[in-house]
């Protein structure tokens, strides 16, 4: 699956978007986030906190306890500030 | 008659007046007409611009989603949404929303739940640039706006 990351969080990886893939026992966006986490320095840093860490399933979003099953796109982002 | 939102993710600016005759011309229905628009704004003299960074696509979706909440909550004849990105200077417009309807209630009502709807779920994030040539950081997201879209959840 394609994943795609904003703001502080790109900053903080050092990639707008790379393709994933993720073992089979990892099910939920909370579970991605630590298996992300593991990747390296960037990664950790960028998901230090969960509570400020958002994400989207194929462009909706979706909470920490959500499936990623069949997603195409994955996204994590910061809290939004537009308007 | 269904009533579709006019939603636009754009880098340029717009015009929010062309933007309103849109919702009214040749209409005789429409009572009530309310506008508000966003300003990039500089409080103490060293904002530069703001970089409005979005995610394509989910931004359109976003806000077409929270669009067709309000036309199911209240009698719309027409919304329209325009929020842009990029670099944004102070004074410089950020954010469109005309909401147009037989009576001002729903109007008022509809464009403030767009607003604050907006400012919680649409994916954008703003950085600041300092006239100084530093880099201001994110802006931070504010509990008063999680709490202005709470009071809508019913």
């Amino acid at each position: 699956m394609k994943a795609v990351y904003f703001a502080w969080v790109r900053e903080r990886i050092g990639v707008s978007e790379e393709e994933i893939d993720p073992p089979r026992e990892v099910e939920t966006v909370r579970q991605l986030v630590d298996w992300l986490s593991a990747r390296g320095e960037g990664y950790a840093a960028a998901f230090a906190n969960p509570k400020t860490i958002r994400a989207a399933i194929d462009k909706t979003h979706a909470a920490p306890d959500a499936p990623i099953g069949a997603a195409r796109e994955i996204a994590f982002f910061p809290p939004m500030t537009g308007g | 008659m269904s009533v579709e939102a006019t939603i636009r993710v754009q880098a340029a600016d717009f015009d929010a007046a062309q933007e309103e005759a849109l919702l009214t011309q040749g209409r005789r229905d429409v009572g009530a007409l309310v506008a508000f628009t966003g300003l990039c704004r500089d409080d103490d003299g060293a904002l530069a611009a703001l970089e409005l960074e979005h995610y394509p696509g989910m931004a359109e979706e976003e806000i077409g989603r929270v669009a067709r909440d309000a036309l199911a909550r209240w009698p719309l004849t027409g919304l329209t949404v325009i929020h842009r990105h990029g670099l944004i200077r102070p004074g410089e417009r950020i954010v469109l929303v005309v909401a147009a309807a037989r009576h001002r209630g729903e109007a008022f009502a509809a464009a403030e739940f767009m607003m604050d709807y907006l400012k919680t779920r649409a994916p954008f994030w703003k950085k600041e640039r300092r006239v100084d040539g530093t880099d201001g950081g994110w802006v931070a997201a504010k509990d008063a706006d999680d709490s202005a879209a709470a009071r809508w959840e019913s």
